[in-house]
């Protein structure tokens, strides 16, 4: 997969493209406006991290001839101004996605695959399998080394968000608004003590233990065994 | 154009104006006044002397008519006379003045007072003639001589002596007027500037206020009563701009400490971890430490802007007709698991539906649910209850706890507001800004938020419009 990331503040650009690199991704980074235009207009990107502010060319003015070529690679914005207007202007010029500054690096990848997983036709799978961990998506059932596990609802959804996006770090906000369509900052430590059950559901008395705190990040679902760099 | 004049300039020139028309008016009258008086005082002293001539001319006498005339009317200054009999032989004229035919034969024009003054019908054509440039009142008569023969008599008097009078009198009248428009003028031009003078006051007391010195106020008793309501209203918005500007700079100061004690947190970690060698896992215990830390401080800046934000947009981004009860059970949902570990029971009474922005409801509701949930105690209870009013929504959240102390009540809204000080921050407090986000969503709604607490209760009472 190749991004291409458009970011004037030098520490940020970089950081940006060492972590997505890490995690996986062949990443361009440009440092204004224009030269992203240029590498977003010659170049195939699956997915354009665009930032606002940008000298040369701003962010909107990229995507507006993005879209005015017909390139409809997903892009996701950047931007330190949060303002409705801002926002409703962006996704009306056809952005995908908008993060706001600060935000958590785990955020941005875990927005990333979502928009990369959007963008690609892939068949819903109806039976996902970590390890000895089976979910049946139809039925709505789980088990674990062939014993069925008993879920409520919601612990489903969320064990189900986890394991279909399984191998992958995934903040606490994002789950909060996957499982709960809840999109505010919340407590987190709801999400804690929905995993904790969860876990307790699924991990309790079974080896490897699957669900992982990653601290001052997230959760990750994963097979120990066949474990791969998170980000 | 009138609109740039200045209030005294158009005060002194309204008051000019009127004292001139005033002043005008008057002297016209004056002066009609007077010309009237000098022509009857004319026609009164005519009409003497044409009844002198008159019993002089029907007096039986030896002498002639001629010489008896000439003895009776010796020339006189201003005063024309003439006697003809009817075939145009003159029996007495005055010296030295012209009557040419015609004199007198076309009136030049009527005279006002002997059209309707009723005087002897013997009167023809009393009327004004001018002769060189004396102008004279003069009338035409008939006169009887002793032996029956009508004699035609012409009378005159010079006006010059009145006309002099009178238009000395218009000099004068006319100077007086000027001088009195230009004192009028003068006193409105003093008068407006007294007026105005509070006005003055007001403006030199605004130059004071100052961000420093927003204390600064009208002396409202002191202003005359038209203008209070205007210091009034002066002062008020003063009061308003002074609490926003300190709660402004209220804000920058928190702003202030409640960064620095994250930033000497990280500051001080990675410099100590930083100052000798360690291993892999010391680090990464670091810089996991790091990240909840700057996780903190990133949610406390967006929770600000979108406070600023809420508080700044009173219109709402995206409204949108809500039912309170399902928000409520969909919030219910969330926190379940959290209220299940700490033994606390959720529930919901009533219904209620309004239009309004649903995350920025939802946003609202769950910042109070989460702040009941962690002030609960085990086996406790929360309580939701819905209302719909007319016009407005009302959302109780009720939960078992101890009492929240008075004093701090009105301050809960606050900022940073947090219940004990002294307990320091920990992850359960959040960053203090959940119950003035819930505030500001509250009144970006139409709404407000209040909050009782006593008998072991703590209830608050949020109010929403409902379109």
């Amino acid at each position: 997969m190749k991004l291409l990331v458009v970011e004037d503040e030098n520490k940020t650009g970089d950081y940006l493209r060492q972590g997505l690199t890490e995690a996986g991704f062949v990443v361009d980074l440009a440092a204004d406006g224009l030269d992203g235009c240029h590498l977003a207009l010659n170049e195939d990107y699956d997915l354009i991290v665009l930032d606002v502010m940008l000298p040369g060319m701003d962010g909107w003015r990229i995507l507006e001839t993005l879209r005015g070529r017909k390139l409809l690679a997903p892009v996701l914005f950047l931007t330190a101004r949060d303002s409705v207007a801002d926002r409703v202007k962006g996704l009306e010029l056809g952005a995908d996605d908008y993060l706001v500054k600060p935000f958590a690096f785990s955020e941005l990848l875990a927005r990333v695959r979502t928009l990369l997983r959007r963008s690609a036709v892939q068949p819903v799978q109806d039976r996902i399998q970590v390890a000895d961990l089976v979910l049946d998506t139809t039925r709505r059932r789980a088990s674990r080394a062939g014993r069925r596990i008993v879920l409520t609802g919601k612990e489903f959804a969320l064990l189900e968000l986890l394991s279909r996006r399984h191998g992958e770090l995934l903040p606490r906000s994002l789950i909060a608004s996957h499982v709960w369509d809840i999109n505010f900052d919340s407590d987190t430590n709801v999400i804690d003590v929905a995993i904790r059950r969860l876990r307790a559901k699924i991990d309790d008395g079974f080896e490897p233990k699957l669900i992982r705190t990653v601290r001052g990040m997230g959760y990750v679902l994963e097979d120990p065994d066949h474990t791969e760099p998170l980000l | 154009m009138i609109g740039k004049l200045s209030l005294t300039a158009r005060l002194t020139a309204l008051f000019s104006l009127v004292s001139a028309v005033v002043l005008l008016g008057l002297a016209l009258l004056i002066g009609q006044a007077v010309d009237r008086h000098f022509e009857e005082e004319d026609f009164t002293t005519l009409a003497d002397k044409a009844n002198l001539i008159r019993r002089i001319a029907a007096e039986r006498s030896e002498r002639p008519l001629a010489s008896r005339m000439s003895d009776a009317l010796p020339n006189e200054t201003g005063f024309i006379v003439r006697l003809t009999s009817t075939d145009g032989a003159v029996i007495h004229a005055t010296k030295g003045f012209d009557f040419d035919q015609g004199w007198l034969a076309e009136p030049s024009r009527m005279s006002g007072l002997a059209k309707h003054s009723g005087h002897e019908p013997a009167w023809l054509h009393p009327t004004i003639a001018k002769r060189g440039d004396i102008q004279y009142r003069a009338v035409r008569a008939h006169v009887l001589s002793s032996d029956g023969r009508r004699l035609n008599l012409i009378l005159g008097t010079d006006t010059e002596i009145h006309d002099h009078f009178t238009r000395e009198f218009r000099r004068t009248l006319a100077g007086y007027v000027g001088l009195a428009v230009l004192l009028s003028g003068f006193a409105g031009w003093w008068a407006a500037r007294k007026g105005l003078s509070p006005l003055h006051g007001m403006a030199t007391r605004a130059a004071a206020v100052t961000a420093q010195r927003l204390d600064e106020r009208m002396e409202v008793q002191a202003m005359p009563i038209e203008m209070q309501e205007l210091a009034r209203n002066l002062n008020a918005m003063l009061s308003r701009l002074q609490q926003d500007f300190t709660r402004l700079s209220e804000f920058s100061s928190d702003l202030a400490h409640e960064l620095r004690t994250p930033i000497t947190n990280l500051m001080t970690q990675t410099q100590v971890a930083l100052s000798q060698p360690r291993s892999p896992a010391k680090y990464q215990e670091v810089l996991e430490s790091n990240t909840e830390e700057l996780q903190r401080l990133a949610r406390m800046v967006s929770d600000m802007l979108y406070l600023a934000r809420v508080e700044q947009d009173v219109t709402l981004a995206h409204p949108e007709p809500l039912q309170l009860r399902d928000e409520v059970q969909a919030l219910f949902d969330f926190y379940e698991a959290l209220a299940e570990e700490r033994d606390v029971r959720l529930a919901v009474v009533g219904t209620a539906n309004m239009v309004g922005d649903r995350l920025m409801v939802r946003r609202a509701l769950g910042n109070l649910l989460s702040n009941a949930l962690r002030y609960t105690p085990p086996s406790g209870r929360i309580a939701v209850k819905l209302f719909a009013d007319t016009g407005k929504v009302t959302v109780i959240i009720e939960n078992d706890g101890q009492d929240i102390p008075p004093a701090l009540l009105p301050s809960l809204f606050e900022r940073f507001f947090r219940g004990d000080k002294s307990r320091g921050r920990s992850d359960l407090e959040g960053v203090g800004l959940g119950l003035a986000i819930t505030r500001a969503i509250a009144r970006a709604h139409g709404g407000d938020i209040t909050v009782r607490s006593n008998g072991g209760k703590t209830s608050f009472h949020l109010s929403l419009a409902s379109d």
